[in-house]
């Protein structure tokens, strides 16, 4: 009887421990994937859109690849708010999760970067900021844990002025024109100037600042000095959440024309046109993905997600919104950053030490983007040790009242100037932080 | 309502300040632009902005008058009825329906903050109840968003936003700003006259000295924090709409309370035409600033500006320009 019991008892708990560790490995098998986003304060109306369309993409790798080589992904939020230390918080508590930890971290804010930006190189966990924080950052051999692809603020910069040029008839005809900057007077508004003042040197146009304190609510001074005493023509806006319409608003009052007003494409979503209203008709934006819903990714995101009630948006109508294509876009980024990893390191769950080496060879390709149904959604990627922004290349819309149209191609930053500004800025941040640059050769 | 001399004073000396300082900046310095029409718009600007100002430390100066409160909640209210409004409008009720379902939910609202929180504080210390206000604010924020989502929505109510030109073209004035300067003037006079010329305005300036001293001669202190809080409901419903029409209806508009904060250490916080005349003040002084002071010290300046204007103020008038002077004997 005894031993019976005891032949029972064994064979228990070897099938507990075995459906224990069945269960482990089945865990084992997700890659955890944390997402700091804002859904909350101030500046929700932007974030919300972002989170849906990263969340969406995940979601729809898992329904219908069951995840990305047969391992499922695993997406866990954190609201930051918009807080640089929520965002901190928030990083801390979701870097050892999951069984390889967090992949890479997407901050979504110029402040959160910079307070990660030695936690990030000492946790060996990629920092990936898409169109925001350090510009220099593009310089990989003193940024081996940070990435900025698509684009940067530098290189937005040259871009709107480039698209000016051609607006003009060419860089000769700026010699003389006034251009002013309206900014968010912040770490991230004033990251444009330095590109801006070497480029008024070099093309001879007279460039202006306009800081605007935070939040913006008030602007009617700087207006009313830009638009009845500067006069220029064209200002440039790298603003921010109700900035933005405050100040397409005040355009509209001083009667300065919208469509030679441009903004950065934090100044271009499109929660920032509907309270502006009808004042907002012909502003003009830059952005790094275009905007619609009607590309392949939409429709597989319609019919896997939200037609099964699964979407992580209130409704499908906003899925095709400019920050929503963003948030597709930075989960195309790390996705297709595991997908390399997994290629190298097999088919399991990959540290952030494995998607840092394979952000080094990142590269989406126009034939990838066609494969996820993203062809003319966005422009292809592809990094290096050295290169961590890419060709950083923008387009410019232009709002109907309703929507963006795209009314630019893909315009292309002068990748020399900006390669050679990188470099100068990261080599002093180097000295100053005592970093040996890594070798690419 | 006597003026003192020294406010008078004060204010001639202050307006003097404002043109003389703007002019002879454009005298010195070639980065200033100064020309007389150029010189009014901006001030005239400013005074439109101003009284947009006031309508928001309206609502503080109302609730502080009848319970020595600084209600911090002043600005999560035009968030909320603002928010609420625009729902109301969303779900298919026509505007002027919608306001009044509106405002019948502020009236509520009064209800139930003196139901829940203020009653059981009664001649409690103000900082408890400050700080009760503080928790209001929270609150709000969070159940608006909660109720009506944290999308930006649009208050459109007609007012045309165009640049209008005055004065043979000269000068610009933008039609919304004197639109709603125009409806916030309204609202400040008749709020004025109520306070002074009223019953009820009379208790509440009695609860406002002494909690226990005005229960005692009858006044029936819950009805009055329910009224006072119903009106400061109404005047965060009206800032809200105005703010609103103006900068879309989302979470930022909580933070117009910071625009209202140097106009009541300027005007005083229990004075209802202080908060108007510096409205006015702060107004015109932080736009005139940014534009003639400001390209010395490279930009940006309003913001804080507004502040130190207020600061200097209280060095000559500690109690603000229309506040109560305190005296306590020890």
């Amino acid at each position: 009887m005894t031993i019976k019991r005891l032949k029972t008892g064994i064979i228990a708990a070897a099938t507990i421990s075995a459906c224990l560790a069945g269960s482990a490995a089945m865990a084992m098998e997700s890659q955890f994937i944390g997402s700091l986003v804002y859904r909350t304060g101030p500046y929700a109306p932007g974030g919300i859109p972002w989170a849906d369309g990263f969340a969406d993409y995940i979601e729809l790798l898992n329904a219908r690849d069951g995840g990305i080589n047969g391992v499922k992904l695993e997406l866990e939020e954190c609201d930051t708010a918009y807080n640089t230390d929520k965002g901190v918080e928030c990083y801390e508590r979701l870097k050892n999760k999951g069984s390889t930890g967090m992949p890479a971290v997407m901050p979504l804010s110029t402040g959160i970067t910079y307070a990660l930006l030695d936690r990030v190189v000492a946790d060996k966990i990629p920092l990936i900021t898409s169109g925001y924080g350090r510009a220099d950052a593009a310089d990989g051999r003193v940024f081996p844990y940070v990435f900025v692809p698509p684009a940067t603020y530098w290189g937005g910069a040259d871009i709107a002025i480039n698209y000016i040029a051609s607006q003009e008839g060419g860089y000769g005809n700026l010699k003389g024109k006034k251009i002013a900057l309206v900014y968010h007077d912040s770490a991230y508004g004033k990251e444009p100037i330095n590109t801006l003042n070497t480029l008024a040197e070099q093309l001879g146009f007279k460039f202006f600042e306009f800081p605007v304190p935070h939040p913006g609510l008030e602007q009617k001074a700087t207006w009313l000095k830009i638009g009845r005493q500067i006069r220029p023509d064209y200002v440039l806006m790298w603003g921010w959440g109700v900035m933005n319409a405050t100040a397409i608003k005040e355009a509209a009052a001083v009667g300065f024309p919208r469509d030679k007003f441009i903004g950065v494409w934090w100044s271009g979503n499109d929660a920032d046109m509907v309270p502006a209203g009808d004042a907002a008709i012909g502003y003009k934006s830059l952005q790094f993905n275009s905007v619609g819903s009607d590309f392949g990714i939409h429709q597989q995101i319609r019919s896997e997600l939200y037609a099964k009630g699964k979407g992580a948006a209130s409704s499908v109508e906003g899925t095709g919104e400019v920050a929503y294509n963003r948030g597709i876009q930075s989960a195309l980024i790390l996705t297709e950053a595991l997908r390399t990893a997994m290629a190298e390191f097999g088919n399991r769950p990959m540290t952030g030490e494995q998607v840092a080496w394979a952000m080094d060879r990142l590269n989406i390709t126009q034939e990838r983007l066609k494969e996820v149904g993203a062809d003319g959604l966005f422009d292809p990627i592809q990094l290096s040790c050295a290169d961590h922004q890419g060709k950083g290349r923008a387009r410019v819309t232009q709002w109907d009242g309703k929507q963006w149209q795209a009314i630019s191609d893909w315009i292309e930053p002068n990748l020399n100037m900006l390669r050679a500004m990188y470099e100068k800025s990261a080599a002093a941040y180097a000295k100053e932080k005592g970093i040996t640059p890594r070798d690419c050769k | 309502m006597r003026i003192e001399r020294d406010v008078i004073y004060i204010i001639i000396v202050t307006l003097f300040l404002m043109v003389a300082i703007p002019w002879t900046m454009g005298q010195i310095s070639e980065d200033i632009f100064f020309e007389w029409p150029f010189f009014f718009e901006v001030a005239i600007g400013g005074l439109l902005a101003g009284v947009m100002y006031s309508l928001v430390a309206l609502g503080f100066v109302l609730i502080f008058k009848a319970s020595g409160v600084f209600n911090f909640a002043q600005g999560a209210m035009v968030l909320f009825s603002a928010l609420t409004l625009v729902g109301l409008n969303e779900l298919g009720m026509p505007i002027w329906l919608a306001i009044i379902a509106t405002l019948v939910v502020m009236l509520l609202l009064a209800v139930v903050i003196e139901r829940v929180v203020l009653r059981s504080l009664v001649n409690q210390e103000h900082i408890i109840l400050f700080m009760a206000t503080i928790g209001i604010t929270y609150f709000l924020d969070g159940f608006g968003q909660t109720l009506w989502g944290s999308e930006v929505k649009t208050l459109n109510l007609g007012i045309p936003s165009d640049p209008g030109f005055y004065f043979d073209g000269k000068i610009l004035i933008n039609d919304f700003d004197l639109v709603a300067a125009l409806l916030a003037g309204v609202l400040v006079i008749v709020l004025a006259l109520f306070f002074q010329y009223t019953r009820i305005g009379r208790a509440l300036r009695a609860v406002a000295d002494d909690h226990q001293a005005a229960l005692s001669v009858g006044i029936p202190l819950k009805h009055i924090w329910v009224i006072v809080w119903a009106v400061a409901g109404i005047v965060a419903l009206v800032a809200g709409i105005m703010w609103g029409s103006k900068l879309g209806v989302q979470f930022s508009l909580a933070l117009i309370a910071l625009k209202a904060l140097p106009v009541l250490i300027l005007g005083g916080f229990t004075s209802v035409p202080g908060a108007i005349v510096g409205g006015l003040i702060i107004g015109a002084g932080e736009k005139l600033a940014e534009v003639f002071i400001a390209p010395l010290i490279g930009g940006g300046i309003e913001d804080w500006f507004a502040y130190m204007l207020a600061l200097a103020f209280l060095v000559f008038r500690p109690q603000g320009l229309f506040g109560e002077k305190i005296i306590e004997r020890v």
